[in-house]
């Protein structure tokens, strides 16, 4: 029998899963993941989880709860530095230790520790360690490293392309079946916010697909290259954003204000997110030097209707779409 | 002359206003939050901003309605929001359109330019180096002197006869040692201010639970943001010991971890052996030496959606069954009541005193 990893399909899950997975294939592991949420998953997360944590964390929860009696190990790693500058939430970096200690009978945490401010290759010392839990050698290791970064770029350029994960990854399943797109699309948008907030579906309460059939393209900050993002610097701050998501999201809205090629920016954020908190307001006085770009936030957690949603962005996108015809009247 | 404010964080301020007229600057003190400082920073700040954020914002309008043009503050490395603050309230000043200069202190030991730069912006009386340091040493010792009033009125005031009296000496021997200006000064006020409250009528034969107080640095040194917990417990009959005095954190945080710094990331790292901003690891560190101490219980203190401190409260849940200790949170903000923290309080209080009751039951049973 073959050793079973059990990965959550929450928070890194959305930016890392194809290489994780494509690492544990070539070990010869087999990778369980808990699948896309579901209302079930969610009230398991939130029952488990801390009152005051964010939805994101108590959806973690939940994924955990879902997958960890059918699996030998659990991966979690922490993830602390994958860039040399900036660091994840705290949330990410105490992932490991809130499961490993609030959960009841979970199976072996792989909890490797990710930094890439120290040593050198320490993303490759990292896969070494991960491989050397199940018995892998060095040499082995080091080849479904290599296999695995090849797997992680193809994903980033079909991102890049505008797919989102979940499609980006069936294309990488399957490469000869690309998902059809509908056009008709008069509107682009540019979402901000944390890959796992915007691309789980259940608790965004299916954003994109709305925006979708509202006729608005939809622009995130995977689907624009890291070096455009690396050109805005400190984005006219003394100091950058510590956080890794959050310091992408707000050099994502400096360069797309900046550009103003969208017709709208919307900021999705979670109720009680520490990172936002300050985010929304940087990105919110951004915005203010940016008249003629509409700015909205929508807030999430675990009570968000479909229905308020709906009509939040149904009467946004009327707004916007309004405005610039009126625009191009008077030209 | 610009005028110079900087955070409350407790009495400290007495310190450092001394230590910034002495380098030659005009210093507006900054005045102890009241409801008005917490309205106009819940009114200016993002929503879901931690505690602290929101109390600062205030206090700086404030300070800059009473004529301050300059803030120092300290910034910091991260991963914790605080080390953001000063550009976002920087950034919201400006918005509101204050033209104030802000002189943000990060560690001297990662930026040792931006230190000297800042010291050298507050130095207007163009002091040496030598004089510098004699008198940070000289404030040093008066933050010394606060820090160890306020720990041995923690000591004394659950066991006071007359209810308020510890409070009310405690108030007057803060005057003492502000007056205080030389190091001799300071040191015999400090004694006079000890002996003051030791002198203060007492019952030995009272029975005195003992609380350690953990959490979040600001929220643990303001009084006015945790609506004085330790007083109130004190009046309870709890001897309250905080995990954190700003000379404690200030040594270990600047140039060398002490001892008393390792034990707790020791104490810590079955549990969470990642340092994730903030003082979540530090809370439960010192949770477990609490623990370890035989104290009867802890109290967690942190500002709503503290990232950090909710890390630490799912682990401590954990904690407080390892080792057998009750542990109660408080995440506070401005909706925070006094009368609905005493009522938890006093249930908390009654049961520590219950089991502490049933566990000797058991000891002279057995023993």
């Amino acid at each position: 029998m073959t050793v079973k990893v059990g990965i959550p399909s929450a928070l890194l899950y959305f930016l890392y899963y194809p290489m994780w997975q494509a690492f544990f294939n070539e070990l010869g592991i087999q990778v369980v993941t808990s699948g896309r949420t579901t209302k079930n998953i969610l009230d398991k997360g939130v029952r488990e989880a801390l009152a005051d944590a964010c939805v994101p964390i108590k959806l973690f929860f939940g994924h955990v709860m879902a997958i960890k009696d059918k699996v030998d190990y659990l991966f979690i790693p922490r993830v602390v530095c994958l860039n040399r500058k900036t660091v994840y939430c705290p949330k990410f970096l105490g992932l490991p230790d809130m499961i490993r200690h609030a959960v009841e009978n979970v199976p072996p945490i792989i909890d490797v520790r990710i930094d890439t401010r120290k040593g050198c290759l320490p993303l490759l010392k990292a896969y070494v360690e991960i491989g050397s839990f199940f018995g892998a050698g060095r040499r082995a290791s080091v080849r479904a490293y290599f296999k695995a970064r090849k797997t992680h770029m193809r994903y980033n350029k079909l991102l890049r392309k505008g797919y989102s994960p979940d499609e980006a990854m069936s294309i990488l399943k399957n490469p000869g079946i690309k998902p059809v797109r509908q056009p008709g699309a008069n509107l682009r948008f540019a979402v901000l916010g944390y890959p796992y907030a915007i691309y789980d579906s259940f608790i965004s309460v299916n954003l994109l697909g709305k925006l979708r059939r509202l006729g608005v393209s939809v622009l995130t900050a995977e689907n624009i290259h890291p070096f455009l993002l690396a050109l805005q610097k400190n984005c006219n701050l003394p100091k950058r954003l510590f956080w890794t998501f959050s310091d992408m999201a707000l050099k994502a809205a400096h360069f797309l204000f900046k550009q103003g090629r969208i017709d709208g920016v919307l900021h999705l954020t979670a109720f009680g997110c520490g990172p936002d908190s300050l985010l929304n307001k940087f990105i919110e006085l951004e915005a203010k030097k940016h008249r003629n770009i509409p700015f909205m936030t929508l807030m999430i957690d675990e009570h968000t209707g479909e229905a308020g949603m709906t009509t939040r962005l149904e009467a946004f996108v009327d707004m916007v779409r309004r405005r610039k015809e009126a625009l191009a009247c008077r030209r | 002359m610009p005028k110079i404010t900087f955070p409350r964080m407790g009495e400290s301020w007495r310190t450092f206003k001394m230590l910034l007229e002495d380098l030659g600057n005009e210093v507006v003190p900054p005045p102890r939050p009241s409801k008005r400082t917490l309205d106009l920073g819940v009114r200016y700040s993002p929503e879901f901003a931690c505690f602290p954020l929101k109390i600062l914002m205030g206090t700086y309008l404030e300070t800059i309605e009473m004529g301050a043009d300059t803030i120092v503050t300290t910034g910091g490395v991260g991963p914790c929001r605080a080390g953001e603050y000063a550009m976002l309230h920087h950034n919201i000043l400006k918005d509101l359109g204050h033209e104030v200069r802000m002189i943000v202190f990060e560690p001297p030991r990662l930026y040792p330019f931006n230190f000297i730069k800042n010291v050298w912006a507050l130095n207007r009386a163009r002091v040496s180096i030598r004089g510098i340091i004699a008198l940070v040493k000289r404030a040093w010792r008066k933050l010394q002197a606060l820090d160890n009033a306020e720990k041995l009125s923690h000591i004394v005031r659950p066991r006071e006869i007359n209810r308020g009296t510890t409070s009310r000496v405690y108030r007057k021997v803060l005057e003492w040692i502000d007056q205080a200006y030389t190091t001799e000064q300071i040191i015999e006020a400090e004694a006079a201010a000890l002996e003051a409250l030791r002198s203060v009528p007492q019952n030995p034969e009272r029975e005195v639970l003992k609380v350690g107080i953990v959490g979040e640095i600001y929220v643990l040194l303001e009084p006015a943001s945790n609506l004085e917990i330790e007083e109130t417990l004190g009046n309870l009959g709890v001897e309250v010991e905080r995990s954190m005095f700003l000379t404690g954190w200030t040594r270990d945080n600047t140039w060398n971890e002490t001892i008393e710094g390792l034990t707790v990331k020791e104490a810590a790292a079955p549990y969470l052996p990642e340092l994730v901003g903030g003082h979540g690891r530090d809370s439960i560190g010192n949770t477990v030496l609490y623990a370890k101490r035989g104290f009867d219980g802890v109290i967690q203190l942190a500002p709503f959606t503290c990232i950090p401190e909710i890390v630490a409260r799912t682990i401590l849940t954990r904690v407080s069954r390892d080792h057998d200790i009750p542990v109660l949170t408080f995440f506070l903000d401005e909706q925070t009541g006094k009368a609905g923290m005493t009522t938890r309080l006093e249930a908390f209080v009654d049961l520590l005193s219950r089991k502490k009751r049933a566990s000797r039951r058991i000891v002279t049973l057995t023993g």
